[in-house]
């Protein structure tokens, strides 16, 4: 079961993922969208929208980081009041997300024109989130100091994962909540292209920061976007 | 110099009868469609009145256009420099107007006119939100609430262009005799310094670079709406079903073969010019950041003279077509902007060097002027001539909304429109001799042929005179195949070109 569960699915998920969003890329890019409805209600918004993406982005990198520093996590936390500030940091903004998300779940349920633009897939999508949310929260409560064993359970089997031979003997004898919180996180990147989701993974924001303030387009030259004046 | 084309509108608003005409040809042609009924990509405003959506000129407020501040310009959305507010702002944007600000889109059960079991009372056709699809318990608003001036103390006492107003000027909106209002019809200015473009996190906006026309790539919106708040006209729209940015086209599929604009061509009081401009791409940012009370006079500068032969030999160079070239020196946009300096800019202060010209309204004054005097002052006359600034519309109130505030530039274009009358009146009444005539023209700096020029565009033209819309054959352009150059026609003009839908599939 832990084979199939943990061997076999995250192949299924992430190749969902990758030819989901490259299928969907290439013959509906208009549907791309991150479907905001800040337009129809911003009020409980506000409450939901920012708390849920600052404590759920920086949760995100904290995974993100301990993939690819798992050694220097664990030479971190070997001083023991390091340790404590990071998972106070990560529990802290754990929190944070769930009051988010929670915040987001009541705007949609009570919202009477929230409710007429939701579709089946931004309530699949929440419940995967809460679910995840959830989960990661008891990880980090009922199994402390996550941030450690983190490095020497889940890490190794993603690499191992990423590496084509799976093993699942590392997250074999992890409690059901932890296993609950990885399978779920399978399932929240196959999703990724088939919602709104999608929004998470483009690129074309970060581009901004460096890119002139005007773009300008000609039909006739064709070719990559040609930009006026690049304002000091 | 780095030359460009830009395809211009203007408005005489003096004829504007504000009919909506041209609102309902937009609508009809481009958005009748869920999510967009909201959108008027044209809509006409009631002036003094608080707009469409409320208050839009309000930028302390939404925060719309650029800002000068430590002598470079800014994103007034950004309040400081570097664009990571922008970021940081994109899961909850403080600025951005709601469906509220503009109204919650309705229909009306019409069904129970027929339906509804026999009664005592007459049956009623409650409104329905389409939104929700449920009844509403009101409508609080509409596609021009106050339009003539409806409760004008609750909404157009609100109109930010009122400041500097005196109070008895002030008075104006209230008392009934001493009314004033014009109409304000308003499309997308398609401007130099777009701050939509500016603040796309995407990138989707772009402006094109052979006519200027300022269009959003559907493909690419995510709806990070930025451009909503960040326009200082709220002329990009959300669209709240499909989850992108829409906004006025300049109709670039009729004006690419040559023809007008939807609300151009509807019009039924001809108040309307189309025409192309050249302009000097190197001095955007320059001319962006020129002080307020110079902001109208640098505006002027940047559009170049198509009758100099250097400025010819550059466009050419630049790879600008001879019939655009043609229509460019033939441009009623130029004359009235440019050459006769009667138009106007919509709000120059927001310094997104907006691309639409307005002839500032003239009739109410000479009406005020006649009764002032007990009904014996001629408005034609010379004297009254002089005394153009103690007008019904205030100067101030003009000022604010057309030139930055710049007295000078609203009085010099409101004389020479008088002027013009006076020379006219003289030929056709005979009652003002030439000299006097001959002299208001000297003293605005028009020659003769100015005005006969003037008043042929103003009121006589032909539909060829008031739309000079070079055609940008696109058909002969090699990135186009032949063979599929007319697969599109009859197809989906706008949104997703495979299937029609409405609504979300995601």
């Amino acid at each position: 079961m832990d084979k199939f569960l943990f061997g076999g699915m995250p192949y299924i998920f992430l190749m969902t993922a990758i030819v989901g969003a490259i299928w969907r890329f290439r013959s509906n890019k208009y549907t791309w969208s991150s479907q905001s409805s800040q337009f129809v209600e911003n009020k409980t918004l506000f409450f939901g929208s920012f708390p849920w993406h600052y404590g759920i982005i920086t949760v995100l990198l904290g995974h993100i980081l301990g993939l690819f520093i798992p050694k220097s996590i664990l030479l971190w936390n070997a001083v023991p009041v390091r340790l404590y500030v990071l998972e106070l940091t990560a529990l802290a903004c754990g929190f944070l997300a769930l009051f988010g998300l929670l915040a987001l779940i009541y705007r949609r349920l009570t919202n009477s024109r929230v409710k007429a633009l939701t579709s089946s897939w931004d309530v699949l999508v929440l419940i995967v989130l809460l679910i995840q949310v959830v989960t990661g929260l008891g990880n980090a409560v009922l199994y402390r100091w996550g941030s450690n064993w983190y490095a020497a359970t889940a890490v190794p089997w993603m690499w191992s994962i990423l590496k084509l031979n799976p093993n699942v003997d590392y997250v074999a004898n992890l409690p059901l909540i932890t296993k609950t919180h990885i399978f779920n996180a399978l399932i929240f990147i196959g999703l990724i292209p088939f919602s709104r989701l999608a929004h998470f993974v483009v690129l074309n924001p970060y581009k901004y920061l460096v890119r002139p303030y005007q773009v300008v387009r000609w039909y006739r030259r064709g070719g990559p976007t040609v930009n006026i004046v690049q304002y000091k | 110099m780095d030359i460009r084309a830009q395809l211009s509108m203007s408005f005489h608003l003096d004829k504007c009868i504000g009919c909506h005409t041209c609102s309902v040809s937009c609508k009809n042609v481009w958005t009748t469609r869920r999510g967009a009924e909201y959108m008027w990509w044209n809509n006409v405003e009631t002036k003094p009145g608080a707009g469409y959506p409320l208050t839009w000129e309000d930028q302390e407020r939404y925060r719309g256009g650029w800002e000068v501040s430590g002598g470079s310009l800014r994103l007034k959305l950004l309040k400081g420099p570097g664009k990571i507010r922008t970021l940081a702002n994109i899961f909850f944007q403080p600025n951005l107007p709601t469906i509220d600000d503009y109204y919650e889109p309705f229909t009306y059960d019409y069904q129970n006119l027929f339906n509804a079991p026999a009664g005592d009372d007459q049956p009623v056709a409650r409104p329905k939100s389409l939104i929700t699809g449920e009844f509403m318990e009101k409508i609080v608003l509409g596609p021009n609430w106050d339009d003539d001036m409806g409760g004008s103390p609750l909404y157009a006492s609100n109109d930010p262009n009122l400041k500097g107003l005196s109070d008895s000027q002030k008075d104006m909106l209230t008392k009934f005799h001493k009314l004033f209002f014009f109409y304000l019809p308003r499309i997308c200015n398609h401007c130099l310094n777009p701050a939509c473009v500016a603040s796309c996190p995407s990138g989707a906006i772009y402006k094109r670079g052979e006519d200027g026309i300022v269009l959003i790539d559907q493909d690419t919106c995510r709806a990070w709406r930025f451009c909503v708040s960040a326009c200082p006209f709220k002329k990009p729209y959300y669209n709240w079903a499909n989850g992108k940015s829409e906004k006025c086209i300049f109709c670039y599929p009729r004006v690419e073969t040559g023809q007008p604009n939807a609300c151009a061509h509807a019009c039924t009081g001809r108040i309307r010019f189309v025409g192309a401009l050249f302009y000097d791409a190197d001095r955007i940012e320059e001319v962006a950041k020129a002080p307020e009370d110079r902001i109208v006079e640098a505006m002027r500068e940047i559009i170049l003279d198509p009758n100099d032969p250097r400025v010819i030999e550059e466009a050419r160079k630049a790879g600008i077509d001879e019939n655009w070239i043609r229509a460019a020196q033939e441009s009623p946009s130029y004359n009235l902007f440019k050459k006769w300096r009667i138009a106007l800019p919509n709000h120059p202060e927001f310094r997104t060097l907006p691309m639409n010209f307005y002839l500032p309204p003239l009739s109410p004054i000479l009406h005020n002027a006649k009764s002032e005097n007990g009904g014996t002052f001629d408005p034609e006359s010379v004297e009254f001539f002089n005394e153009i600034g103690k007008m019904r519309i205030p100067l101030r109130y003009l000022a604010n909304l057309l030139s930055a505030g710049n007295e000078q530039a609203v009085l010099e274009s409101l004389k020479k429109q008088m002027a013009v009358r006076l020379y006219r009146r003289h030929l056709r009444m005979g009652d003002i001799s030439e000299s006097q005539a001959k002299a208001a023209l000297s003293s605005v700096g028009l020659t003769t042929q100015d005005a006969d020029d003037i008043y042929r565009l103003v009121s006589l033209s032909t539909f060829q005179e008031r739309f000079v819309i070079p055609e940008t054959h696109r058909e002969i352009q090699t990135n186009v195949d032949p063979r599929t150059m007319y697969e599109k026609r009859g197809s989906v003009g706008f949104g997703v070109k495979k299937k029609e839908f409405l609504g979300r599939t995601w």
